[in-house]
């Protein structure tokens, strides 16, 4: 436990009767970019700024570097944080931002522009040293923020939201910036996001959270193939959720629904329980087969069709790669469902 | 600065050392206390004093030695230790205690008496130590709260948070406090509730006989009557100057706008000494009109007539402010929407313009009467017979037959009537507010006024217009001529050189003038209040609208009300509180700043909320996070930004140091005279000239701060903006 950069243990941040965050747990290792995923007032913000040291937990504990900093204002903790908004000092030159920090610390206000200087060629903004933050370009001022963030080699550096000020075209090219200056300087990354596909793909691991409590932590990977509820399902990515009811059958567990059925890969204890399966993971092909469906509506998307399909356990969302064959509205189809795909997300075992 | 401060915190803190200080070296009173047996002792601090007999200092003293001693044993953490706050607490407690256990004249509580014989003797009041004592523990408090999270853990907002409740509460609450007592209790201490209901129900108070006959009302429902009848005036002037501005293509709008902020920076009572002057019965305007048209001078304008006059040209220009705002405040669209619905402009103004401006009619009424229930300068040069509060205040107090208990009693009833009306402002108005401007631009363009209305509104502004002229003519002029009121405009200097003779001799400047006293006592008066009102106004505003803290809405009420207590109320609650110990400070200079500062703070106080709304609040974090400490902070990030702000909150504590007169002139003393309430001698003595001439050079001053204010803090601001064009702007300027 002790290499951890942040440890949190049972911490709880209430304003009055609101709970923001309640009774969370978790560890972040160095070097490690680590996501807060979920809906706006989920309290991933909150936990972000318990990190930073903007909020003091009502209860709990925090780490940071293996030193208690649970009552410790964010002046006294060693954290760089990019804002949202970013933040830049608007009566502040792009230097006077970037050496704030190692000064407002008592640092050598020469030592301070030097390593300022240094950081800001890094990032590529060496000659604009002398701007003011309104003569900037919005990558730039944040390519700053980041600059500024990271001039005192902070303990853990956190993003709040960075690609929500960003143009949608830009954002990939940002995000990957942002992971390849995080591996550049091995620096513990905290990062916050609503964005499920930029959590997916700039993170390490992903913690989701949902009303104030994390729903799972895990890598992206894990999170988008083994949800362990409806909540994260459906949350990351999209998800098929079928209730219905887990039997022991002689070939292994069979899961039924209304008044369909299909044969489970590996273990699953008997009772009712919710399955998730993803659009992709299921092919339609022409002709008869073991579960048969019926085209409802055809959506083409350019790198793909989606296709709603009418079956025995439902309506499913079915997600075709452009090279598959394609189908019309109302064309009888056999569905076909990888063998691994469906996850169980959502069980109760039989009394 | 860094270093020094980490110095300083190893060693215990700021506050820790101020306090070891404070009780161990610092003479802890004012004015040397009856001597002991002993005779005097050598420092005079709260330790020397206390081993010499007075032993009610120890355990103040104890209180901090002990908290030094808990720096020691519990180590750098020790403010969030379980004991500290216990033991900082009870040190404030035990100082205040001691302070009021012990009077002047003896102990109020007989132990004290029995366990220290030279109590029976009385101390002073507190000064120097005991004040840097209290201001220690406060701290201490504070950071002590900050330890268990208060404020986030920020010890600057935590202590800014405990030291402005603590200053509050002896400079505002406590003198409110002692004012209620005052009017309760009579002097020897017996509790007088039936001399209090006796003197409440007083018909001289209650007595409505001027509503049917010609015999007196009473003066409470005199200055109702006054109140009502110059926020109705006030308002409608202030409306039709607004429409007119607003609403139609005169020319002189700037003309306008720029008379309207005269009364700002008029002297009290020359507003009335101008009146005088002209409509008086040996007025210029009473001789004009008995030459043309044979009416016959009187006596008229002294009275009611007389001050709702003078009242109303000095609040139009404010109620013309407040509804200008709200006549451009109007989404145009609504005014066009009605046209295509059919209506006519009348009725367009009747059914949309008026509904619309309601609300501000309201608050700018509202505003005229708090000012004319609290004014004291025109009353008392033109009220002749009609009696308000706050002038039958003044003379219970100043009068021949001094009377606190009454003065308290009539204060009390003063009080009463404005937060009332204060309340209904905040309750009533605050909330019926439509806001009609949205971020979106809306196209459109102002409706006309309609045609029936621009006559008898432009008849009003014209009125008031060449009234107000006439009125600052005669101060512009009245000063350097011999006798203006007898129209002899022979131009002269002899009123001047009266106040402001002066002579360059061999051994340097000497000042003759009568007033140079009072003007150099205003001077330093008005420029130590006006950092001082700014500094504390804005670090309220920053603490109201940028920390979280238990208690914050308790807090922000207090410095709002703090703003409704009319100025004549505070004098006498200044008279109540601190004639005696343990704070005696009237006759003191500092009285007349700590007056101007806790009068005026809650206008910083606005501006600051009003600036910091702007500026978003990520600014801060990111300092914070970056290793700024709650005070580098305000210091690199939050001030340089509200700049604007700290200017308006100078400019108009300064001002306002200059001419305020109705708390004042309760506090100022031979030594420390002040211009408003010299002037008010020579208009009481009928020297107009001369107070006229004082006035003109009061204004000239307040023109010439004002611009020097804004070349100081302008040019920082321009000087940054040429620092950006520069190459060679010394990086990392912090």
């Amino acid at each position: 436990m002790s290499e951890n950069a942040i440890e949190f243990t049972k911490v709880q941040k209430r304003y009055g009767a609101v709970t923001a965050v309640d009774d969370i747990s978790f560890g972040i290792r160095r070097g490690e970019l680590v996501t807060f995923l979920g809906p706006s007032g989920c309290g991933k913000t909150t936990t972000l700024r318990l990190v930073a040291g903007l909020e003091l937990p009502t209860a709990g504990q925090v780490l940071i570097a293996g030193k208690d900093v649970s009552k410790q204002p964010a002046s006294e903790r060693n954290v760089g944080m990019v804002f949202q908004s970013y933040a830049l000092f608007p009566h502040m030159s792009v230097m006077d931002n970037v050496a704030y920090g190692p000064v407002i610390r008592g640092g050598n206000k020469a030592e301070a522009v030097a390593r300022g200087r240094e950081i800001l060629s890094l990032l590529g903004l060496s000659g604009l040293e002398e701007r003011l933050p309104s003569e900037l370009s919005g990558g730039q001022q944040q390519r700053v923020a980041v600059a500024r963030a990271i001039v005192q080699q902070p303990d853990v550096l956190l993003f709040d939201e960075p690609l929500s000020n960003v143009d949608a075209k830009l954002r990939r090219r940002v995000r990957e910036e942002i992971r390849d200056l995080q591996r550049r300087f091995n620096l513990t990354a905290v990062y916050v996001t609503h964005d499920q596909e930029e959590a997916l793909a700039v993170s390490d691991r992903i913690v989701v959270m949902s009303n104030g409590r994390i729903a799972q932590i895990g890598t992206p990977s894990d999170l988008y193939e083994r949800p362990n509820s409806r909540f994260v399902a459906d949350f990351i990515g999209d998800a098929n959720l079928i209730e219905g009811t887990v039997e022991a059958g002689q070939g292994g567990p069979i899961f039924r629904a209304d008044d369909a059925a299909m044969q489970l890969a590996g273990d699953a204890t008997p009772g009712k329980a919710t399955l998730s399966i993803r659009p992709e993971r299921i092919a339609l092909r022409a002709g008869e087969g073991q579960l048969q469906g019926t085209i409802e509506t055809a959506t083409y998307l350019g790198g793909r069709t989606e296709y709603r399909v009418g079956t025995p356990f439902g309506p499913l969302l079915v997600s075709a790669p452009a090279t598959a064959p394609t189908h019309k509205v109302a064309d009888r189809v056999a569905v076909e469902i990888a063998p691994d795909a469906p996850t169980i997300v959502e069980h109760e075992r039989k009394q | 600065m860094r270093r020094l401060g980490e110095a300083i915190e190893r060693a215990g803190g700021l506050w820790l050392l101020a306090g070891l200080v404070a009780v161990v070296l610092l003479p802890w009173y004012r004015i040397a206390p009856p001597p002991l047996e002993g005779g005097t002792t050598m420092l005079g601090s709260a330790l020397a004093e206390g081993l010499a007999g007075r032993l009610w200092l120890l355990p103040v003293v104890a209180a901090m030695l002990a908290l030094a001693a808990m720096r020691g044993v519990a180590g750098e953490r020790w403010r969030a230790h379980g004991a500290t706050l216990p033991l900082a607490v009870a040190g404030l407690a035990l100082l205040i205690f001691q302070a009021f256990a012990v009077g002047l004249r003896g102990p109020s509580v007989d132990w004290i008496a029995a366990l220290a014989p030279a109590a029976s003797l009385g101390q002073t009041g507190i000064g120097l130590g005991g004040f840097l004592a209290g201001l220690a523990f406060c701290g201490l408090i504070a950071d002590a709260l900050a330890a268990r999270g208060f404020c986030r853990g920020d010890r600057f907002a935590s202590a800014g948070v405990v030291i402005v409740v603590a200053l509050l509460s002896l400079f505002v609450f406590f003198p409110i406090f002692k004012l209620a007592t005052a009017s309760l209790v009579r002097p020897d201490g017996t509790l007088a509730f039936a001399a209090f209901g006796e003197r409440l129900m007083a018909g001289d108070l209650w007595g409505t006989a001027c509503l049917y006959s010609s015999a007196r009302c009473g003066v409470v429902v005199n200055t109702l009557i006054l109140g009502i009848l110059a926020g109705v005036i006030s308002t409608a002037l202030g409306l039709a100057l607004a429409l007119l501005v607003a609403r139609t293509s005169i020319p002189f709008k700037n003309t306008l706008r720029a008379v309207s902020i005269l009364p700002i920076i008029t002297p009290p009572f020359v507003v009335g000494v101008a009146i005088v002057v002209l409509f008086g019965r040996t007025g210029l305007v009473t001789g004009w009109m008995y030459d043309w048209f044979g009416i016959v001078p009187s006596r008229w304008i002294y009275g009611l007539p007389g001050v709702l006059l003078a009242q109303v040209l000095s609040f139009a220009p404010v109620t013309f402010l407040v509804l200008l705002g709200a006549v451009e405040a109007i989404n145009p669209t609504l005014e066009e929407a009605s046209k295509t619905l059919g209506a006519r402009p009348l009725a367009t103004f009747r059914t949309v313009t008026w509904p619309l401006l309601r609300p501000a009619l309201a608050a700018a009424f509202l505003l005229a009467f708090i000012e004319s229930l609290a004014d004291f300068g025109n009353p008392i040069v033109l009220g002749g017979g009609y009696e308000v509060l706050s002038i039958k205040i003044f003379f219970a107090v100043v009068g021949a037959r001094y009377d606190l208990g009454n003065a308290a009693m009539l204060a009390m009833i003063l009080l009463a009537l404005t937060l009332g009306a204060f309340w209904l402002q905040q309750r009533w108005v605050g909330r019926k507010s439509y806001v009609t401007v949205t971020g979106k631009s809306d196209a459109g363009l102002y409706a006309p006024l309609p045609k029936a209305m621009t006559i008898p509104v432009a008849l009003a502004a014209v009125s008031w217009v060449a009234v107000t002229l006439g009125v600052y003519a005669v101060i512009v002029i009245g000063g350097f001529v011999t006798d203006i009121g007898r129209w002899d405009l022979t131009p002269t200097f002899r009123h001047l050189s009266t106040a402001f003779s002066f002579e360059v001799g061999m051994d340097g400047l000497r000042l003759y003038g009568s007033a140079w006293n009072s003007l150099q006592t205003t001077l330093w008066v008005a420029a130590i209040a006006a950092p001082l009102t700014t500094a504390i106004g804005i670090l309220t505003a920053y603490l109201v609208s940028r920390q979280e803290f238990f208690g914050k809405r308790a807090f922000e009420f207090g410095t709002m009300l703090s703003f409704a207590i009319p100025g004549t109320v505070v004098g006498v609650s200044y008279v109540a509180a601190f004639n005696v110990p343990p704070v005696d400070i009237t006759g003191t200079a500092a009285i007349l700043i700590i007056c101007f500062v806790f009068r005026n703070m809650p206008v910083g106080m606005r501006a600051g909320i009003a600036a910091l709304a702007q500026i978003d609040r990520s600014l801060e974090e990111a300092s914070q996070t970056l290793g700024a400490r709650g005070m580098a902070s305000m210091r690199t990030v939050v001030l340089p930004l509200v700049r604007p702000a700290i200017f308006t909150a100078m400019i108009y504590s300064f001002v306002t140091a200059m001419t305020a007169v109705s708390a004042v002139i309760f506090l100022v003393s031979a030594r420390h005279n002040m211009a408003t309430a010299y002037i008010m001698g020579r208009v009481e003595n009928g020297e107009y000239p001369l107070a006229i001439a004082y006035s003109a050079v009061l204004m000239i001053i307040m023109i010439v701060c004002v611009l020097l204010i804004s070349l100081v803090i302008g040019r920082r601001k321009l000087g940054r903006r040429t620092e950006l064009q520069g190459v060679a702007a010394p990086a990392a300027a912090i």
